[in-house]
């Protein structure tokens, strides 16, 4: 029989048995330790993503790398290390260039599922923005750098019948990536292929006309919260009576009118925004100028010109609450595909070279009265501060408005496991 | 082609492979690939991955001279820029490629291990110390009038100071071949470990974990075989330290590895060599053909029956991961240098699974010399619980730098008056993974103790000193990109962090920072040392974190104070600059 030894894990004593790994430990005495690179069955663990890093008798250690031993005293969720985890995860989200709304893996994501678990609404590190490759050079993979966290879980596990690796990685520091061997690929069984996707923490392994296996809502992470003691706190129904008119006022800044639209999604209860609310400079309203100060600001959409900037800056002054709606507000979102690629380039495509420019178009609009073009497209909190963020591509009608409603009246609530997504 | 030991796999070659197709064809081609991947029974992309590991292998042609100069902080401070300048007005190269009749490619690279002689270039791995840009000229002449580089190139001084304490010194002292290694028939293996426990040997690499205590642990396994490594991978910016040894005492080292391997029953020793120092592979190679000569290595050596070591040189190829022991072993068996987890430590399964030692240049040949001097004799040198003495590579704005081997104690004061230091204002001790201090700290001591409840400066080796006219954001922003292309890139933290520390101090120089984010640096840098993987990224936020801490009048100077609370800074002229190209 096992040797069975006693640990203790956030002050809970635990038997366990002798030399077990500390995730798999944890895990069967219903604690959740976070990770996004441990795999069961490769040793030594590989230890790359660091989100299960712990506190193992005063020590932060990753649990995926160490084994259980007699007397382990183990702290797990601790505020230090939520926020320690939290921030790991935001790091992959700024280092690589994560566009959920136009992934083929979104919903079935094990990163976004994590950031939906850690309850991570912006990062709290800039966008790196580093141009990245897609490699379409395989028969049925697509490589899409993008999104690969290098947690290397395809590079240990998915080799041919012969023993042959097929993904390895290339080269060293910020500009490591996970290469793909043209000739091994085509070694693999579709079902290795497929295989290989799914062992994929993110949408960085696409294969050919598989990917998009289940429509929206059906999708593995759309309403399943992995972990099951995680808050599900429904928040108290609010019913504010003979309470002074709250102002509002939004703008459109680089965005799609996507989240106005979802705004106004809230159906019949516009009836009820309409007795809490007024609407200040809007285009909901058409105001154009503000007509004095504002209990809160919703703003959609990044800042991509120096027009955005002036319109940013004008909210700030005259909004009490700041709030970016919308994952283009939060980071730049879609719009922000074109920071990898050098805004002449982007300009270039658009007027000069693209198929339907006129023949002889030799010119990029410039002119005093239009706005000047930034070289990238930035977040809003990277100009004014910013109080609070709601993302999703859009956020839902009921998500952004439960969110202002608690906000203006200065109300704790907690958002549904379902309703905060980042597509 | 060099010979690997008999129970080494083929695998282990791979570097060496490598290093000859570029020697030799001065880059890895796509065919050479595929053959390697047919002759390992490896995929092509494993292949790929390796070359494109290492910095000193070349995917393209890199010119018939390939010139790497020197990019580390004290280069910078001593004209890199007027020869990189110089290297592309005479060469026709621009940085980072070759001229159009691919007979110079220009690279930089980090520190090369003669901070003390900078500006310094390595072309075709030969050095060229103290340059300018009229010895630039010449040189480029001369290699264009077809000048054999061999003929161009002399050894780099060593440099070793003569101080008030030299009369004490224990490394460079006298050296007869043999003399260590002669002792072990008096000693058993026992002996050697409390030689070394009296007298306190820890790591000289940096880390100080107790030498005895390594080498016990090696030997209370059995296996087929165990292995002695030495770190010769020198790359901690501002070191030189082992550069110096191995050029001065190789003798000695290869003594120590003898002894080591006595001591844990190991049959081989590597010595892993960076790159960096090709220049002194046919004298270390030298010296290990004439103590088989000699019958120091071999079998039966100093006839003590059965005892057999053999030893060869693995050279690096340019990657400063590879410092850390285990990034050592997998570049050692022809892998990516990746750190290991700590799953096992290096002394149970290290090197192709085996119970392996890795220790330092420094500490191996101070074991060396405590077996041939003795516990009493050694300890007569530094602090009673610190005893000894240490090689410390002085460089940056003194008058005198060079290896200063000083007995543990002194002070920083002590030690800036024998460089003669120049208004020093900013110290950076044991590299950019090390600590900063500032001059207000000059009373402190260099030892492996405390005082008083404040632990003392445990120097690793390496000691740059800064005048107050030297710009520190310079500094950390050099460590910070210097830490961003050496992470290994497998874990989060190192990866990502070092990235994302970079840009912001970018901001913090454009002026456009706030204290806040000065805040965030500071508890980010905390992040990403509690969360990384292995040293690189347990140590690359130090620097940083304390010379926000220590240096915070300097940095108070540089924080955007201009708008209110509610804005945050940002350059809108820089920002629409591209787009202003378009105005007609």
């Amino acid at each position: 029989m096992e040797k069975m030894v006693n640990i203790k894990i956030d002050g809970k004593l635990l038997t366990v048995p002798d030399g077990q790994n500390l995730v798999n430990a944890a895990k069967d005495n219903g604690i959740f330790i976070p990770s996004l690179c441990y795999f069961e069955h490769i040793e030594p663990p590989l230890g790359t993503c660091r989100t299960c890093t712990c506190k193992l008798d005063g020590k932060y250690q990753p649990a995926c790398t160490m084994k259980v031993h007699d007397g382990m005293t183990v702290e797990v969720n601790t505020p230090e290390l939520l926020d320690m985890r939290k921030s790991l995860v935001e790091m992959m989200f700024s280092e690589g260039n994560h566009f959920c709304p136009s992934c083929e893996k979104s919903g079935n994501c094990d990163l976004q599922h994590m950031a939906y678990e850690l309850g991570i609404s912006v990062t709290r590190f800039e966008h790196l923005f580093k141009d990245r490759m897609i490699d379409y050079g395989s028969k049925r993979i697509i490589m899409e750098h993008n999104r690969c966290i290098k947690c290397k879980r395809c590079v240990e596990d998915v080799v041919t019948d012969d023993g042959k690796k097929v993904f390895t990685y290339q080269g060293r520091g910020n500009e490591t990536f996970v290469g793909i061997d043209y000739k091994e690929e085509p070694k693999l069984s579709e079902q290795q292929a497929i295989a290989a996707m799914e062992l994929c923490p993110t949408g960085a392994i696409i294969v050919r006309g598989v990917s998009m296996a289940h429509p929206f809502g059906e999708r593995e992470f759309d309403i399943n919260s992995e972990q099951k003691n995680f808050t599900r706190r429904f928040p108290k129904s609010h019913k504010p009576a003979g309470m002074e008119k709250k102002v509002l006022a939004t703008a459109s800044l680089a965005g799609c009118f996507g989240c106005h639209m979802s705004m106004l999604d809230i159906d019949l209860e516009l009836l009820d925004l309409v007795e809490l609310v007024t609407f200040n400079k809007s285009p909901l309203t058409d105001i154009k100028k503000f007509t004095g100060r504002c209990h809160i600001g919703l703003i959609e959409g990044g800042v991509c010109n120096d027009e955005n900037i002036e319109t940013l800056k004008e909210f700030r002054k005259m909004c009490d609450i700041l709030v970016s709606v919308g994952e283009c507000a939060v980071w730049g979102g879609l719009p922000a595909m074109r920071n990898t690629i050098p805004l002449s380039e982007c300009l270039e495509e658009a007027y000069l070279n693209c198929v339907t420019s006129e023949e002889g178009a030799n010119l990029v609009p410039y002119h005093e009265d239009l706005p000047k073009i930034l070289d990238k497209i930035y977040a809003c909190h990277d100009i004014v501060k910013i109080d609070h963020f709601i993302p999703g591509c859009p956020p839902s009608a009921n998500h952004i408005w439960k969110s202002v409603k608690h906000l203006l009246w200065g109300e704790e609530y907690s958002i549904l496991y379902s309703e905060f997504k980042y597509d | 082609m060099k010979e690997l030991f008999p129970v080494e796999p083929m695998r282990s070659s791979l570097l060496d492979k490598l290093w000859d197709l570029q020697n030799n064809n001065r880059y890895i081609s796509d065919s050479d690939i595929s053959h390697l991947a047919a002759e390992l029974n490896i995929s092509a992309v494993e292949v790929e991955g390796v070359v494109s590991f290492y910095h000193f292998f070349h995917r393209k042609p890199s010119g018939k001279y390939t010139i790497y100069i020197d990019d580390s902080i004290i280069a910078r401070y001593k004209g890199y820029h007027r020869i990189v300048e110089a290297f592309e007005r005479e060469t026709g190269a621009t940085l980072g490629s070759v001229d159009r009749t691919g007979t110079f490619g220009l690279f930089s690279t980090p520190c090369i291990g003669l901070s003390d002689q900078a500006p310094a270039v390595l072309i075709n791995f030969r050095p060229f110390t103290q340059l300018n840009v009229i010895k630039v000229k010449e040189l480029v002449q001369q290699l264009r009038n077809g000048v054999d580089i061999d003929q161009m190139y002399h050894p780099p001084v060593s440099n070793v100071c003569t101080t008030i304490y030299s009369k004490k010194n224990i490394f460079f002292n006298s050296y007869t071949p043999g003399k260590a290694v002669k002792e072990l028939t008096k000693h058993t293996s026992d002996d050697i470990l409390s030689l070394l426990r009296d007298t306190n040997l820890s790591g000289r690499g940096g880390a100080f974990y107790p030498t005895w205590k390594k080498w016990e642990a090696c030997r209370s396994y059995t296996a087929d075989y165990k292995f002695i490594v030495c770190n010769a991978d020198e790359g901690e910016p501002g070191t030189f330290k082992d550069r110096v040894l191995l050029q001065e005492l190789p003798g000695l080292l290869i003594e120590g590895m003898i002894i080591s391997g006595f001591t844990v029953n190991a049959q081989y020793g590597i010595i892993y060599l960076r790159g960096e120092y090709w220049w002194l592979y046919d004298q270390l190679q030298k010296t290990i053909d004439e103590f088989y000569k000699l019958g120091l290595l071999g079998k039966d050596i100093v006839g003590i029956t059965g005892f057999n070591f053999d030893v060869r040189i693995q050279m690096g190829a340019g990657a400063y991961v590879c410092g850390e022991e285990t990034a050592m072993l997998e570049s050692m068996e022809g892998h990516r240098g990746e750190p290991r987890t700590k799953w096992f430590y290096p002394v149970e399964k290290g090197y192709l699974k085996s119970p392996t030692i890795i220790n330092n240049v420094e500490t191996i040949c101070a074991a060396a010399r405590i077996v041939e001097l003795g516990v009493n004799e050694y300890n007569k040198t530094g602090l009673p619980g610190s005893p000894g003495t240490k090689l410390i590579s002085v460089s940056g704005d003194c008058q005198n730098p060079g290896v200063y081997e000083i007995p543990w104690g002194i002070t920083v004061a002590e030690l800036l008056e024998l460089c003669v230091a120049v208004d020093p204002y900013y110290i950076q001790v044991s590299g950019p993974s090390g600590e900063c201090i500032s001059i207000n700290e000059k009373f402190r001591r260099i030892s492996m103790l405390d005082l008083l409840g404040l632990p003392d400066l445990r120097c690793g080796g390496s000691f740059m000193i800064f005048n107050k006219e030297r710009e520190i954001i310079d500094i950390l922003l050099n460590f910070a990109s210097f830490f961003k292309k050496e992470s290994c890139g497998i874990c989060t933290p190192c990866r990502a962090g070092n990235f994302i520390i970079e840009r912001k101090l970018e901001k913090l120089k454009n002026k456009l920072a706030r204290q806040s984010d000065i805040d965030d640096m500071i508890s980010w840098g905390h992040i990403i040392k509690t969360t990384s993987r292995c040293g690189l990224g347990k140590t690359s936020c130090n620097s940083l974190v304390m010379a926000m801490q220590k240096f915070g009048g300097y940095f108070d100077k540089l924080i955007d104070k201009k708008e209110d609370s509610l804005m945050v800074g940002f350059n809108i002229e820089e920002a629409v600059a591209d787009y202003e190209q378009y105005k007609s």
